[in-house]
């Protein structure tokens, strides 16, 4: 009988957070919902007149579709060329002979923890010289800062929970090293592979620094960069950018909702190895 | 293993290297050589507006003149302050939230759900929503606060100085205290339920429970989350853009805000650079401090 207090207590400060949680996220939906006059009068929690007038606004008047295929294209890019590259990478790093192999880990890592604003100086002053200022290529070159060293560490993770006896198996029956990670490793590392594609393009989808260093105009402008500008020099047309925000938050959700777990697994395998 | 390196294992090792490299060059290439790069212009002034300056080389002017620089000392105030004051609130909340996790049989995957939501959303999106709250006029936080009297009437958090800190924090702490909840959660996993089975089974209360078994085991888990927020915390940039701007004047800039105005709206590359340089040190000496701490007590939780 000893824990029910406790269990009592544990249950409502849990309530509580995850309605801190939810509570914003819920609003940004809501208030997405109101004509913009609610939004400066009403207090109440619920949508009392619903519109989609900020909606329309968003694609008839913003061209919001552009920062979107912006946004889809450079994190899918960069998904696309970060994760195979870093597979071999990781997959060195799990399971082959080499020396300096922790060294090489420790190396990922800090540079996984780089400060972006360290690297936009340079960044900029070589992609005007290259002319990629303003173009797709110069935000994938920049997103590979970041995602190279995410996929490596959380692939290497995840290599190195597979069972070592099929490839064993594999290699024991002729099969070259080439032929085994592609027949065998491969297919069981599938789900680490997922976990760790879902989290890049993840970070790609949500940076911001650099698409806002290094793009130059609404034609190329990514999500998070096309929303911040909405903003007026006095002016927030608030009802418009909280539907941007939604419309940001959509794809996210959708890929939380489907992967939470494969979410999670990523998450953990780059914190747990220590 | 012998000595000499049979042919097979020296194939191996070849095949090791050449896996590695197309991932290492890219990294070199992305990551090592700017940095280098940055190291080198902020020895140098280099004025983007003022191209006929060339770029001549003045040592260590450019630090010399951030030390000598007020906003500087402010902005590096700011963000060791905002790390030191956010981080903790993050670990306690997280841990809340991760034993509460722990605990719950029933409606996992909805709170799963729920905590990874904030994480995911980008902080850009996190930012509007949190200045949205917090706006005098349209924001159910600030008019709630006028509600229970806290502030007075037409309260606006963003002209004042310390107030406009509130959102920034505040959102912050919603965004990723999650993150550290599933952080902790996966230690907790790890922990042997038969442990506090047997505190429990020995008349100890859950609390001490807690105290004398749970968190000694998890302060490896703690130890991690709290190095990936503090680098995180150190490069504040987004939130402190999209919230305040840096405002009221300069009240709430942090160094990488600070940076980011002198490369691209001043076009000081030099001095942009040499700001990085501190950003990117301050971030790396507190990593290797944390790095040697953190090996020290892992080695202490095993021995």
């Amino acid at each position: 009988m000893r824990a029910r207090p406790a269990a009592v207590v544990l249950a409502v400060a849990g309530a509580l957070l995850l309605a801190a949680s939810l509570f914003p996220i819920y609003w940004m939906f809501a208030a997405s919902l109101m004509p913009e006059s609610r939004l400066f009068e009403s207090r109440s929690l619920l949508p009392t007149a619903v519109t989609f007038e900020h909606y329309r606004a968003l694609f008839d008047e913003r061209d919001f579709l552009v920062p979107i295929r912006n946004s889809l294209l450079v994190s899918g890019l960069t998904t696309i060329v970060a994760v195979p590259v870093a597979a071999l990478c990781a997959y060195s790093l799990a399971r082959l002979r080499m020396r300096g192999k922790g060294l090489l880990l420790a190396f990922v890592l800090a540079v996984s923890m780089f400060p972006q604003i360290s690297i936009v100086p340079p960044l900029y002053l070589i992609l005007r010289e290259l002319r990629l200022l303003n173009t797709y290529p110069g935000l994938v070159l920049p997103y590979l800062t970041f995602s190279m060293p995410l996929a490596i560490w959380l692939l290497t993770g995840f290599f190195r929970q597979l069972p070592r006896d099929l490839e064993e198996a594999a290699m024991l029956d002729g099969a070259t090293r080439m032929r085994t990670l592609r027949d065998v490793v491969l297919p069981l590392a599938a789900p680490g592979v997922a976990s760790t594609a879902i989290l890049t393009f993840l970070y790609c989808w949500n940076e911001f620094l650099f698409a806002l260093s290094f793009t130059l105009g609404p034609d190329r402008y990514t999500v998070p960069v096309a929303i911040m500008l909405f903003r007026g020099r006095y002016q927030v047309p608030w009802g418009e950018v909280l539907a941007a925000t939604v419309l940001a938050t959509i794809p996210v959700a959708l890929l939380v909702l489907a992967c939470q777990r494969r979410i999670v697994a990523g998450l953990t395998v780059g914190a747990t190895k220590g | 293993m012998n000595h000499r390196a049979a042919p097979i294992e020296r194939a191996e090792t070849r095949l090791a290297w050449l896996l590695v490299a197309p991932a290492v060059a890219v990294i070199l290439l992305v990551s090592l050589v700017p940095i280098a790069v940055t190291g080198w212009e902020a020895l140098h002034v280099h004025d983007l507006r003022l191209p006929w300056l060339g770029t001549p080389f003045i040592g260590v002017g450019n630090f010399m003149e951030a030390a000598n620089d007020p906003r500087f000392g402010a902005a590096l105030l700011h963000t060791v302050a905002f790390a030191l004051i956010s981080v903790p609130l993050e670990l306690m909340l997280g841990l809340a939230l991760a034993v509460m996790m722990h605990s719950v049989v029933r409606g996992r995957a909805f709170i799963r759900v729920s905590a990874l939501l904030p994480w995911a959303i980008p902080t850009v999106v996190a930012a509007l929503l949190w200045r949205f709250m917090f706006e005098a006029q349209t924001g159910i936080l600030a008019s709630s606060f006028q509600t229970f009297g806290l502030v007075g009437p037409a309260f606006d958090w963003f002209v004042h100085p310390l107030a406009a800190w509130v959102p920034i924090i505040a959102a912050d702490v919603w965004k990723t205290t999650p993150f550290v909840a599933i952080l902790l959660l996966a230690g907790l996993q790890t922990i042997d339920p038969a442990l506090s089975e047997a505190a429990r089974i020995d008349g100890a209360s859950p609390a001490r429970g807690f105290l004398t078994i749970t968190l000694p085991l998890l302060t490896p888990a703690l130890v991690v989350a709290a190095a990936f927020r503090m680098l995180d915390a150190l490069r504040l940039f987004d939130l402190a853009y999209v919230i305040t701007g840096g405002g009221p004047g300069t009240a709430t800039e942090p160094l990488s805000l600070y940076a980011f105005i002198a490369l691209m709206q001043r076009l000081r590359f030099g001095y942009g650079s040499a700001l990085s340089v501190i950003v990117f040190l301050l971030t790396f000496a507190f990593a290797l401090v944390w790095v040697r701490a953190l090996g020290r007590s892992l080695s202490g939780a095993q021995s």
